[in-house]
């Protein structure tokens, strides 16, 4: 059964603070390669400007892709995760993320689509801080293929 | 302008690695078994993996690992990984347009791997180098 387009514009309630720590943010960075000592060290980060560790520019996924289960699990949608292919992804960034963020997403559904059989569900994440201060937009963009 | 070709070699232990650093522990990322049942021709490579080597690539480009305001890409084919020691390579290349604002610039960029591209419509936006 098509995902229900009236779900677009539904925005979702935020998700509890997560907490960016610094072993995590390193540990992201060795894991994609990423050897930029302002990724490992804060004496580093610090002389760019920044309060401790910067994450790569994807790292916000660790978060957000859990956060977007709350869309993804939501019964009255009924996305059916085992057919679920990732489509597109995007970051808009007010700044990077740092360690000690404390980061809360706000969920909303952008579009729904569906096309030769295959359903279209995009999502938007707001990462602000828990004081509000936001961080990055994040768009993600998945097909649920349709029964063959 | 053309910016230098990057390659990124990518294995299994790489994807296992990643899976527990990122928390996306979906299978068809390191069992043959579970990728080959839903119709893949083997373990493939988390589609935000190959946006984490392209966005390394970038931050690489742009000197600085901060500067990236604006990354969007659309997983155009799946990278297979084989269970060897080898693994497989990804080829990052990016061209750079013009129009992206005062400060800024913007980056078109090419993924491919075994010559096929596997990102479409993949773009930065960077803070230009001064």
């Amino acid at each position: 059964m098509p995902l229900d387009p009236s779900f677009v514009g539904r925005t979702y309630p935020p998700t509890a603070p997560y907490q960016v720590g610094r072993e995590k943010i390193r540990e992201f960075a060795t894991a994609i390669g990423a050897a930029h000592p302002a990724h490992h060290d804060p004496e580093a980060a610090r002389a760019l400007g920044h309060p401790d560790v910067v994450a790569p520019p994807t790292f916000p996924v660790v978060l957000t892709m859990a956060a977007t289960q709350q869309i993804v699990d939501d019964p009255a949608l009924g996305v059916d995760y085992s057919r679920v292919v990732h489509g597109d992804q995007r970051f808009a960034y007010t700044r990077p993320v740092v360690a000690g963020d404390e980061l809360v997403c706000v969920n909303t559904i952008e579009d729904i689509s569906s096309r030769s059989g295959h359903d279209f569900l995009t999502t938007r994440t707001d990462v602000s801080t828990a004081a509000g201060e936001p961080v990055v937009a994040v768009w993600s963009k998945i097909v649920v293929r349709g029964e063959a | 302008m053309e910016l230098p070709t990057k390659t990124f070699r990518v294995t299994r232990a790489d994807l296992v690695r990643y899976a527990g650093a990122s928390g996306d522990f979906n299978p068809i990322h390191w069992s043959d078994r579970v990728a080959t049942k839903v119709g893949l021709p083997g373990v493939i490579a988390h589609g935000m993996f190959t946006m984490a080597l392209v966005g390394r690539a970038v931050a690489e480009w742009a000197g600085a690992p901060d500067a990236v305001v604006d990354y969007g890409v659309r997983f155009a084919r799946p990278v297979v990984v084989p269970d060897d020691d080898a693994g497989t390579e990804i080829e990052v290349s990016a061209k750079v347009r013009e129009g992206a604002g005062e400060g800024l610039t913007r980056l078109d960029i090419t993924a491919t791997c075994r010559g096929e591209k596997v990102l479409s419509q993949a773009r930065a936006v960077i803070r230009t180098p001064g």
